[in-house]
């Protein structure tokens, strides 16, 4: 688990290293109820379809998912070797849930899906270096009349 | 990943996501996140554990509806379940491997083939089960990336994948070698092993293991400026670096 006091202590240090500034304002956007919305998944897991490029080390761009696409056909390749790839390996729903997001549509407790999703890198950029991808992708995303992003760290 | 859900929230698209290290999105103030305690590349929790990856789901979705902003960082309630038995009684080898019929310091490339032979099935099993395999990021079949890894060993020339730097193909293909050897140990009997005791059987009793940590210093001392690049920080993870 990720309490950092399990953590070993090399872990530890580099994750309490890492410089963590806020940036300017605090956006906060309300809407509608869950049930209306139209959800995106936007992952910094590295993760695309095998016939898409891999990502590069401090890659900035993005993999667009498409909202049919199946768990089995994604692969990763995010450039930190610091974490657990078994997860994924054996169910790509513990980093990219797909599965659960189609079982809370079929039910009614969020309103859509996204047509895509989006994929990024996240590592060995600082937050300057990812805005224009960022805003590139919300511009998509209200395309596609998404009022719910999902990020997901991994 | 705070950083992205603030740009894409001050585009007018209301986020909410996972935290993973709480004390940095503490730091990094997005709009609104639900802290997890799970491991680091787990953030819904645990394979196959569909009940814990929807409360997960539902909770950070849930974020969506507060009001009280601007910045929201909840911390979910459960623990990710132990991942087998090894983990509650502390063993550490989740695979045992026979001893490889080769010396693996004289011919490491063959240990490796030696120890694929005994894992194939389990491989397969695992592909079987996913419906294909995270292997393959670098192009080259299993056999094609081990003999490509053992010629950088040796010293001598080694062509890289058609459309890939040799940096690049150094990258793939040892995370093709580390993805086969982990796809296939969670495959074996009595279910997948801890995150941390498989990252140690890998790295610290498997061939393979050995023979990327036997590559390090080779690429840190090459000439190939992205080869080095590669030694420092993306070829051995931090906690297993004590092994070089």
């Amino acid at each position: 688990m990720v309490r950092l006091l399990d953590l070993p202590e090399v872990e530890r240090r580099h994750l309490l290293s890492k410089a963590c500034v806020p940036l300017p304002g605090e956006p906060f956007v309300t809407g509608r109820p869950l049930r209306e919305r139209r959800v995106a998944i936007v992952t910094t897991a590295g993760l695309h379809r095998r016939d898409q490029p891999a990502f590069q080390i401090a890659d900035t761009g993005y993999r667009v998912l498409p909202g049919e696409v199946a768990g089995r056909d994604l692969v990763m390749s995010h450039t930190s070797v610091n974490f657990d790839r078994t997860g994924f390996q054996q169910d790509s729903n513990v980093v990219f849930p797909i599965d659960r997001l189609r079982e809370l549509e079929a039910e009614g407790a969020i309103g859509s899906i996204a047509a895509y999703h989006y994929a990024l890198m996240g590592a060995l950029w600082e937050p300057p270096e990812i805005e224009a991808t960022a805003r590139a992708i919300a511009g998509f995303l209200k395309q596609d009349q998404v009022d719910a992003a999902l990020l997901v760290p991994v | 990943m705070s950083a992205v859900a603030h740009y894409i929230e001050e585009e007018g698209v209301p986020t909410t996501g996972i935290s993973l290290v709480r004390e940095n999105t503490l730091a990094m103030r997005p709009p609104r996140a639900l802290w997890v305690s799970f491991e680091l590349g787990r953030p819904f929790g645990a394979p196959h554990d569909t009940g814990l990856q929807g409360r997960t789901l539902r909770a950070a979705l849930a974020l969506l509806e507060r009001t009280d902003g601007p910045v929201i960082l909840e911390d979910f309630g459960e623990d990710a379940p132990p991942s087998a038995p090894e983990e509650m009684e502390g063993l550490a080898c989740p695979v045992p491997l026979p001893r490889p019929p080769v010396d693996a310091t004289s011919d490491p490339v063959a240990a490796v083939a030696a120890e694929m032979a005994v894992l194939a099935p389990w491989y397969e099993l695992a592909v079987t089960g996913r419906g294909g395999s995270t292997v393959g990021l670098c192009g080259l079949n299993m056999p094609a990336a081990l003999a490509f890894l053992g010629t950088l060993l040796a010293g001598d020339a080694a062509p890289p994948a058609q459309g890939l730097s040799l940096a690049q193909t150094v990258r793939f293909a040892t995370e093709d070698l580390r993805n086969w050897y982990l796809e296939a140990a969670s495959a074996r009997p009595g279910g997948s092993a801890a995150p941390r005791a498989l990252a140690d059987w890998f790295w610290g009793e498997t061939a393979a293991g050995r023979l990327i940590l036997r590559l390090h210093p080779v690429c840190a001392a090459s000439p190939d400026r992205a080869l080095r690049a590669l030694a420092r920080g993306a070829l051995v993870p931090r906690t297993q670096q004590h092994r070089i």
